[in-house]
């Protein structure tokens, strides 16, 4: 990475830390979606841009973590955080094996279908096992230990602006820093191969559908792990979070921040997040401006916001270095 | 025998591609196909490189079967190729176009954590590939931004680099100018030698090329094998220098330039 690149992120973390000490309540809040959504969008990039594969059924995987928290929590009584992860690791990686050997022998359009058709079953099977999930009422999800400490004795927003915000904070830094390490491993080149031409790709004895497979599994994962963050926040999960329009906010949040960056997409959560908050609250129709915005977007700059960011970024660097010479 | 192909038939739907096609390649030599367009050369090499299943007859390398073995595989076990229409990785840089080959060799490819960057071994050898075919300026350009030239070294160099123990090359100077061809047919021959890859198969058309190259020549037309033997022998043979030159009143002109580039080098 680059050094002002670097700086820019410790600048951001360095805000990231504080902002609970300096946010308004409820804004604070807000940025534990953002948390929970770029993990998220981790796993879903790691396919999208990597890998070259849109998947119209992630929310599935929200779901598997969603759903492993309120079981865990609200049934079992086992409230504690790292083992919804742990578990949600494994049967992410369990679903993301079973739907992938099928999945990943297709690609473009068909493997974009199938994901779809799978996050659509998913949500039926949740519907309709109302005794075990509820049906659509959803199940709740209780507030979880984290690292072991119960914080039941804390008014909820606090704990949400406090604990729980460092802790989702730390979890995303973590796997952040677990994908970056994937994508610019020997594992991540070979996928960008598979992406660009996976003719040539098998020719140079790369296995395409075992890489698909893994780097399927591995989206699977992470897109988990950012639905067990998100299920304490909402407090509830409902069949909702698996329909295909909470997959289509997916994709709508990566493309809009920008996928072919690393750090496009959460970029794109911090725009969806606040902009339906914002949008919502005037009009019922937000999806209608998030689709105006989403069409301007892919004509103007389809390398999303993050690309026009870092352009101007460049654009007023060089005139400042510019005036500097000048002088 | 490195590479054998026994009564090979190839059907297009009803349209047939390949007719009870035999060949064999040894271990060593440097072979060259030549046709007219669509005789079915790049057909063959397909079938050789398990691209496409022929519908009639066998596959060897080295005495086994490949039936059923794809190109991935086959690129395991030691055969490589390039191709007629260039393939390459259009995001990636030229460096990591050929360090996916060495990954691929050094069966690094599922390492998920480890630094690709800090990989010496692997830059080191994917330096000395882009050395070898005078890719070492452009290292981090990115493939498609680069001239057609420059793609087909790629291509090719990205398929060497994987130590193969036989290249199949689909007109590896095709798109290419004249004075251009003999300077790339060099790079091929001296990284070949460098690298240690002792059998080579070539598709080409620029028969100069091909007559001073090749330690065998192949002819095809229509699907069927016309000639195969030394380019001495095949020079001789009217029909295919007629067939693959394309004109009635070639077989005299063409061996006068033949003759005539002999003198140049001699
Ligand atoms: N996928 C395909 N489907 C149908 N016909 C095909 C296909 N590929 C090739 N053919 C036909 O098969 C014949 C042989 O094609 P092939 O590409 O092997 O010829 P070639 O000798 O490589 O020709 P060229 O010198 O033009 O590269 C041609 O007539 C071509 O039109
Ligand atoms: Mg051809």
């Amino acid at each position: 990475m680059k050094k002002t690149g670097i700086v820019f992120l410790l600048l951001i973390l360095a805000f990231l830390l504080v902002w609970p000490f300096i946010g308004p309540e409820y804004q604070v809040y807000l940025t534990l979606s953002f948390f929970a959504y770029s993990v998220a969008l981790l796993g879903f990039n790691l396919l999208f841009n990597y890998t070259g594969l849109l998947s119209f059924g992630h929310a599935l995987f929200i779901g598997v973590g969603g759903y492993t928290a309120a079981f865990l929590t609200s049934r079992f009584h086992i409230p504690y955080m790292e083992v919804s992860i742990l578990v949600t690791i494994l049967l992410s990686g369990v679903v993301a094996i079973l739907i992938g050997l099928i999945c990943v022998r297709y690609i473009k359009i068909y493997f974009a279908m199938l994901t779809l058709a799978f996050g659509m079953l998913f949500h039926s099977f949740l519907m309709k096992t109302y005794h075990l999930t509820g049906g659509d009422e959803g199940m709740s999800v209780e507030q979880p230990y984290l690292l072991g400490m119960d914080f039941s004795s804390m008014d909820q927003m606090a704990f949400f602006s406090g604990p729980y915000y460092y802790y989702s904070l730390g979890v995303l830094i973590l796997a952040s820093i677990a994908m970056w390490r994937i994508v610019h491993s020997p594992f991540g080149l070979c996928l960008t191969s598979i992406r660009d031409n996976p003719d040539k790709a098998e020719y140079l004895g790369i296995g395409i559908r075992k890489y698909r497979l893994l780097a399927f599994i591995i989206s699977g994962c992470f897109t988990g792990v950012g639905g067990v963050l998100l299920a304490p926040i909402t407090g509830h999960m409902d069949p909702g979070m698996v329909f295909w329009t909470h997959s289509g906010d997916m994709v709508f949040m990566t493309l809009v921040g920008g996928f072919s960056n690393f750090f496009g997409p959460m970029l794109g959560t911090v725009i969806f997040i606040t902009l339906r908050d914002v949008i919502s609250s005037y009009i019922e129709y937000w999806r209608l401006i998030f689709g105006a915005l989403l069409a301007a977007i892919v004509i103007l700059s389809p390398g999303g916001v993050i690309e026009v960011l870092t352009n101007l970024f460049t654009l007023i660097r060089r005139k400042i270095m510019a005036g500097e010479n000048a002088s | 025998m490195i590479l054998e192909a026994i009564n090979i038939s190839k059907y297009y739907g009803e349209f047939c591609a390949l007719k009870d096609v035999s060949i064999g390649i040894d271990e060593g030599e440097f072979v060259s196909v030549i046709g007219p367009n669509g005789a079915g050369k790049t057909t063959l090499i397909n079938v050789l490189t398990g691209f496409l299943k022929p519908d009639a007859g066998q596959v060897n390398f080295r005495g086994k079967d490949i039936a059923g073995k794809g190109p991935e595989e086959l690129s395991t076990m030691g055969i490589a190729r390039s191709f007629q229409l260039v393939h390459i990785f259009p995001e990636l840089s030229l460096i990591n176009t050929i360090k996916v080959a060495i990954i691929s060799r050094q069966a690094k490819g599922m390492r998920l954590f480890a630094s690709l960057a800090r990989d010496k071994e692997v830059h080191e050898q994917a330096l000395e590939v882009a050395e070898l075919f005078g890719l070492a300026d452009l290292l981090e350009e990115t493939a498609k931004n680069c001239p057609q030239g420059i793609k087909k070294l790629l291509d090719v160099a990205s398929a060497f680099a994987l130590h193969p123990e036989i290249i199949l090359l689909d007109e590896p100077t095709s798109g290419v100018s004249t004075s251009d061809k003999n300077k790339i047919m060099q790079v091929l021959v001296d990284a070949s030698k460098k690298i240690g890859i002792k059998t080579v198969l070539q598709v080409e058309h620029d028969m100069d090329i091909v007559f001073s190259y090749s330690d065998r020549i192949i002819a095809m037309q229509q699907g069927k094998v016309l000639a195969d033997g030394s380019p001495a022998e095949v020079e001789k043979n009217e029909e295919v220098i007629c067939t693959v030159v394309g004109q009635k009143e070639c077989f005299q002109t063409f061996n006068r330039i033949m003759s005539m580039n002999r003198e140049e080098r001699a």
